[in-house]
């Protein structure tokens, strides 16, 4: 069983394959079926805005169990032009692409933890983090 | 992946079987406007049961989808979505606003027949117990 997957990011197949891989990570981490919907859909947004923003970039899975919790441990790397202005970024309804948006608040709603660094021209990395409900 | 659309008298069904790309489902989107016109469809239903997650772009599709099939002069109603998926929409903060969604394939068809049958619409026992039906509940606690 692997307990780590890395994903390059470049198409919309990356999308699905990587939010089918998180699903069945999941899975393996034990899941209920409405998680493993939001951990799949919270994986869906943060590759599609590489694919949108960033062109490229990689997504890693790791299933992590540490003191008495398990859970999935997400991260969105990628080293495109970055977010100007984070704080705009993290608001309901700020767009910069015609009406699709970050979505970043929806994922932070969507996970137990969000953290986000971006530096203009440098990059963006997402972690995201859902632990099982015991 | 093509989504098959399956023809029904004046009305399009399209099954949405397994995950779609971006790619598919911009098809599917293009695909359904023009056989609206092709085959003169009154409705369109659009059938995500075996759906396992609706994003922001396969969101926004569906809502683009019901208001080009407008523009064409048919009605679409969205069926099938499941619990995890309602629940997940509603975090992610996304909705189909303006677009018309059904529990399953024989609501949907019902809600079309309704809505695309003008004398149906006039003497639809449906209807006139829908209009009756909102007193009744109230005062009610």
């Amino acid at each position: 069983m692997a307990s780590a997957e890395r994903i390059r990011i470049r198409t919309d197949r990356d999308i699905l394959l990587a939010r089918q891989r998180g699903r069945e990570m999941g899975q393996t981490a034990g899941f209920v079926a409405t998680d493993l919907t939001l951990i799949a859909t919270a994986i869906s947004e943060l590759a599609r805005n590489i694919v949108l923003y960033a062109r490229e970039g990689m997504l890693e899975i790791h299933l992590v169990a540490e003191d008495a919790r398990c859970g999935l441990l997400i991260v969105a790397r990628d080293h495109g032009p970055g977010i100007a202005d984070l704080t705009r970024a993290m608001q309901d309804g700020f767009s910069t692409s015609g009406g699709l948006g970050l979505g970043l608040p929806g994922v932070k709603r969507l996970m137990d933890s969000f953290e986000i660094d971006s530096y203009p021209g440098l990059g963006t990395t997402v972690r995201i983090a859902k632990w099982r409900r015991s | 992946m093509d989504v098959p659309v399956l023809k029904q008298g004046h009305f399009l069904i399209a099954t949405v079987q397994s995950a779609l790309t971006d790619a598919d489902l911009a098809q599917l989107r293009r695909s359904l406007v023009e056989q609206v016109g092709k085959f003169r469809s009154r409705g369109v239903i659009v059938d995500v049961t075996a759906v396992d997650v609706l994003d922001s772009f396969a969101c926004r599709t569906l809502r683009d989808i019901a208001h080009m099939a407008g523009f064409r002069g048919a009605e679409t109603v969205i069926v099938g979505i499941h619990p995890e998926l309602a629940f997940t929409m509603v975090q992610l903060g996304l909705s189909l606003e303006g677009v018309a969604t059904a529990l399953d394939l024989e609501e949907g068809l019902a809600y079309l027949q309704e809505r695309t049958t003008p004398a149906a619409r006039k003497s639809s026992p449906l209807a006139t117990r829908g209009a009756g039906r909102g007193p009744v509940s109230r005062g009610q606690r």
